[in-house]
């Protein structure tokens, strides 16, 4: 099936109307992550690597010790030295890559941010992809932590940091869906807290809001740092019939607490499968068989037909996942 | 003489208390739950990895060394004990701690040996050791981390709970700890070395001290302590992050240290003074989430009272000699 | 310090002084770096890129010449990153909510010659050990910087980005500021009376102030002149990112101790050159970009920058402790 598909596609691309093939050499991609030692992007990368086994394309990945907002830069201009052809990078922050990817630009590199935006300054890049419908995740976190409780009690968000654009956006849909929609009228949320993604102020953060909202009855917490600490502090105090702790995390983080029943369910998308589309539009814009336009569609292998949203946006996937007993052993990442 | 030094450092570590005990109230009138026994169980949760480290850096600090490279000891001896767990998972969990402290030796070891045979130093020795044990944490882990799945539950128990009214035993190990440094600070040779040596390190010989040999061991301590902590961080944290576990560690430890009195120029220094200044960073850490001041806020805060502690142990110092050499002169 | 020999003008003696001076040292590492990055890839050997490169860490390079001054009059300052993102952050505020540019520089400047003042008057005047000092104030001008800009950025007008690429002679603007701030203080430092009683406060405060010499003025002028150029230097590195944050430098302290050491700088004062601090810098540029360029992990350059240090810091000792037969 997968072979199948694989060969239409290149079918397909090998048929597309006449843009000239780059001169026979295999497309050079460099992801530039986060950090290292996130286990997060080990997971996208996979995506990259394994696309790039079975396209025409040469993978590298490159990341910063540190996550902050300069930390890139080099690594771009590295990049940009060796003459790659795409670059795609999870940035660290909105615009301090303008001046870089600029260059990048005018040397004719495609500059694709993946997994998350640079909000405010999309004109730099060439496009991004996201891992889901970002609208849509508010309301599904609103929904899945109100079914756990029975649509009624006090909740809380654990977020990461207070700038973060993706998370912010995120809260105000969940915001927005609790204001809204009566099924949650019963539901109030009481406090949103940040643990900044670092393990042990989430987890302070976490005590914080149990000792504060004795009648706390769900957490959510859209970051997998923040989920992952929150069901550590409710496993530890054997509170999880009292507190329902659901978010966006990791399965290989969150299988133990999945199993142990401190933890119900959570959601989350695929970084495996932005991995696995950056690398094939990106193949795909380099020979011509992919065009960069708001409105077009083109097709993915086991992803299937991938439309490109205003703002040169793309979701890799409609809506959240949700791992939960039932399917917590099927993935890997 | 003695009786003003005595009550000189009484005072010092009285301060500290009264500053404990003032920041609490005022933190409890606002936030009454600030003084709960859920409350004491948060702070003494923030609190062991920081206890140990401060044990070991006041030892560095009064031997007229400092250790900047902890915090990568720290990470990298967590890193050894979680593939030890994770590639052989049968394994009986309580030598994940054996490997972790004999690694931290290690590390501490090859610092000790460049600080005194090469007499480079140990600032600058420490400096180097940072990086360079950051990055091999790196390399041995191949950039990943180990997931709570790995690590075996019994130790993260240890964070838990224990038979001893339920206080977790990281708590209990870390007060052990304490204990030990009090003893060896007060009643063994070894302690009595390490002072002496930190107060004149030319003097030194001519006391009989072996210079090498005492530099060396409390290197290996730092290193050993950094190891067990690192051990009581997979504990408490549940995975080990090859570039989080154990980033910036030393500069809290320097900062529990130095408000507990202990002097940069070596010498000076008690396990009381050091053990209260690790208890008042812990209750401010827990106090400022449970205050609600956004974390941008708390850096300027730690900084403030760093300074703080400096200038009040310095006007305490001004009154120390004023007070020894006016009756001195009298005699 | 060097062997006697007859004539002083001859090659012998030519060559002893050269290898007892780590400067040498560090030149001979800068070349091996230089040798060995072009062996790692072949995109290294690029006078522009690496220019460019340097551009990156300029704002380091320059106050770790000025630190280089700090040390060797003995004492420290490893708040100089935190004044460079606090003094950016002062600067961007300002400019943001109105202010006329000319007077958002001013008040970046003022806020860095208050924060160099701060740390001489607690080192100084309370007589408290500078590198306890520096810690505490690095962690409080970071935590006021994060207070000003919380968790966002603080964007600058267009017209005022890019010095980087404002090239003279073809070389960037940043590089240039370097090498005249290197000449300048390289001058005082050598060859200047005020140079000479900063290696004598270093190599001996007591003697120095029984000699006469006024020793906390002139470590007071070195910390507020670190506090100053920090100042300006974070200016320039708002120019060049285009916007400021707070964790900006983050780490920088390490980075400038670094090069003074490299540079062959003593810890505990008295000895050290603006010439060797210029060569280190370059040295860590070069190390850096050479392993970035070649796609190295950060794991493999911490633990080359590790291992540099060490081996620079064993070979320095070596070299001041045969210069002293």
């Amino acid at each position: 099936m997968l072979k199948k598909t694989i060969l239409s596609a290149i079918a397909a691309l090998t048929m597309s109307s006449g843009v000239a093939m780059s001169d026979g050499h295999s497309i050079d991609i460099v992801f530039v992550g986060k950090n290292t030692g996130n286990p997060y992007f080990d997971s996208l990368t996979q995506g990259f690597v394994e696309a790039c086994e079975v396209i025409a394309c040469d993978f590298e990945f490159v990341a910063p010790a540190t996550a902050e907002a300069t930390s890139q830069i080099p690594f771009i201009e590295a990049q940009i030295q060796r003459g790659v052809d795409v670059i795609a990078i999870s940035p660290n922050s909105p615009d301090a890559l303008n001046q870089v990817f600029d260059s990048a630009r005018d040397k004719g590199i495609i500059v694709l941010t993946v997994n998350g935006d640079i909000t405010g300054n999309e004109d730099r890049r060439d496009a991004t992809i996201l891992p889901t419908d970002f609208t849509k995740v508010g309301a599904d976190q609103v929904e899945m932590v109100g079914s756990l409780i029975g649509y009624e009690g006090e909740i809380a968000i654990l977020s990461a940091t207070t700038e973060a654009p993706d998370q912010n956006f995120w809260i105000e849909g969940m915001n927005e869906t609790l204001a809204n929609d009566p099924k949650y009228s019963k539901m109030k949320l009481v406090a949103t807290v940040y643990g900044d993604d670092q393990p042990e102020k989430s987890t302070t953060e976490m005590e914080a809001l149990l000792a504060n909202f004795p009648n706390l009855k769900g957490v959510i917490a859209p970051t997998t740092v923040g989920i992952a600490a929150a069901a550590q502090v409710v496993q530890s105090r054997m509170i999880a019939d009292k507190v329902k702790v659901t978010g966006l995390g990791l399965p290989s983080e969150m299988r133990d607490f999945i199993k142990d029943g401190t933890v119900e369910g959570f959601q989350l998308w695929s970084p495996y499968n932005e991995g696995w589309l950056a690398a094939h539009f990106s193949v795909g814009l380099k020979n011509g068989s992919m065009e960069n336009k708001v409105g077009g569609t083109f097709e993915v292998p086991n992803l299937g037909t991938i439309t490109i949203n205003p703002g040169n946006s793309i979701n890799t996937q409609a809506a959240l996942t949700t791992f939960n007993a039932a399917n917590i052993d099927d993935f890997n990442f | 003489m003695m009786k003003n030094l005595l009550k000189i450092l009484s005072g010092r570590e009285a301060g500290i208390f009264v500053m404990i005990i003032l920041f609490c109230a005022a933190v409890g009138l606002y936030k009454p739950h600030f003084l709960s026994l859920n409350s004491l169980r948060i702070i003494l949760l923030l609190v062991p990895l920081i206890m140990i480290g401060a044990m070991a850096q006041m030892l560095v600090l009064v031997a007229r060394h400092v250790d900047l490279s902890m915090g990568s000891m720290l990470g990298f001896s967590a890193m050894v004990a979680g593939l030890m767990y994770r590639d052989m998972p049968d394994i009986w969990w309580p030598i994940g701690f054996i490997v972790a402290i004999g690694v931290g030796t290690l590390l501490g070891l090859f610092n000790g040996l460049l600080v005194t045979i090469f007499n480079l130093p140990s600032i600058i020795v420490t400096l180097g050791t940072l990086n360079l044990y950051r990055g091999l944490t790196f390399i041995i882990s191949d950039a990943r981390q180990i997931n709570r799945a790995n690590i075996p539950s019994e130790l993260k128990a240890m964070s838990q709970t224990s038979p001893v009214f339920g206080i977790p035993w990281i708590i209990l190990m870390s007060f052990a700890i304490a204990i030990l440094t009090f003893y060896i600070v007060r009643y063994t040779q070894l302690g009595r070395q390490i002072f002496a040596l930190g107060s004149n390190p030319n003097a030194a010989p001519l006391r009989g001290i072996n210079v090498t040999k005492v530099t060396l061991i409390v290197f290996c301590i730092s290193g050993a302590l950094s190891g067990l902590a690192g051990i009581m961080y997979a504990s408490r944290w549940g995975f080990v992050n090859p570039s989080n576990t154990g980033m910036g560690f030393e500069f809290q430890v320097i900062a529990a240290v130095v408000i507990g009195g202990v002097s940069i120029n070596g010498g000076v220094g008690t396990v009381l003074g050091t053990f209260l200044g690790v208890i008042l960073l812990g209750c401010v850490a827990a106090a400022l989430p449970l205050l609600g001041i956004p974390g941008t806020t708390q850096s300027a805060i730690y900084g403030s009272v760093i300074l703080i502690a400096l200038l009040i142990d310095r006007s305490v110092r001004q009154r120390t000699t004023a007070r020894s050499t006016r009756s001195w002169r009298k005699k | 310090m060097t062997e006697s020999s007859e004539n002083p003008g001859s090659e012998k003696s030519k060559l002893m002084f050269l290898v007892n001076r780590p400067e040498s040292m560090t030149f001979i590492l800068l070349i091996v770096a230089l040798f060995g990055a072009s062996m790692l890839s072949e995109y290294f050997l690029d006078v522009n890129y690496i220019l460019k490169s340097f551009t990156l860490t300029a704002e380091l390079s320059i106050a770790a010449l000025v630190l280089t001054m700090v040390i060797i009059s003995g004492e420290i300052d490893l708040s100089a990153a935190a004044n460079i993102a606090l003094s950016a952050c002062v600067f961007a505020y300002v400019q943001a909510i109105g202010v006329p540019m000319s007077l958002a520089i001013l008040a970046g400047i003022t806020s860095g010659f208050l924060m160099g003042t701060l740390n001489a008057i607690l080192v100084i005047r309370y007589q408290l050990p500078s590198i306890i000092v520096t810690i505490g104030t690095l962690i409080f001008y970071r935590g006021l910087a994060q207070v000003i800009a919380g968790d966002k950025s603080i964007r600058v007008p267009e017209w005022f980005i890019g010095i980087n690429n404002k090239m003279v002679l073809g070389i960037p603007l940043p590089v240039i500021f370097f090498i005249i701030t290197a000449i300048a203080l390289g001058f005082i430092l050598g060859a200047t009376i005020y140079g000479r009683q900063i290696y004598q406060v270093g190599t001996n405060n007591t003697a120095a102030l029984h000699a006469g010499i006024k020793s906390n003025r002139i470590k007071f002028g070195l910390f507020i002149l670190l506090g100053v150029v920090s100042a300006a230097c974070g200016i320039m590195a708002a120019s060049r990112l285009g916007s400021v944050r707070y964790d900006l430098a983050l780490g920088g302290e390490l980075q400038m101790v670094l090069m003074a050491m490299l540079g062959g700088t003593y810890i505990f004062g008295g000895r050290g050159t603006i010439l060797g601090t210029f060569l280190a810098a370059w040295l860590l540029v070069i190390v850096s970009t050479g392993m970035t360029v070649a796609n190295l992990l950060p794991a493999i350059q911490l633990t080359v920058l590790g291992l540099l240090l060490i081996v620079a810091i064993i070979a320095t000792n070596f070299i001041y402790s045969r210069a002293q037969r």
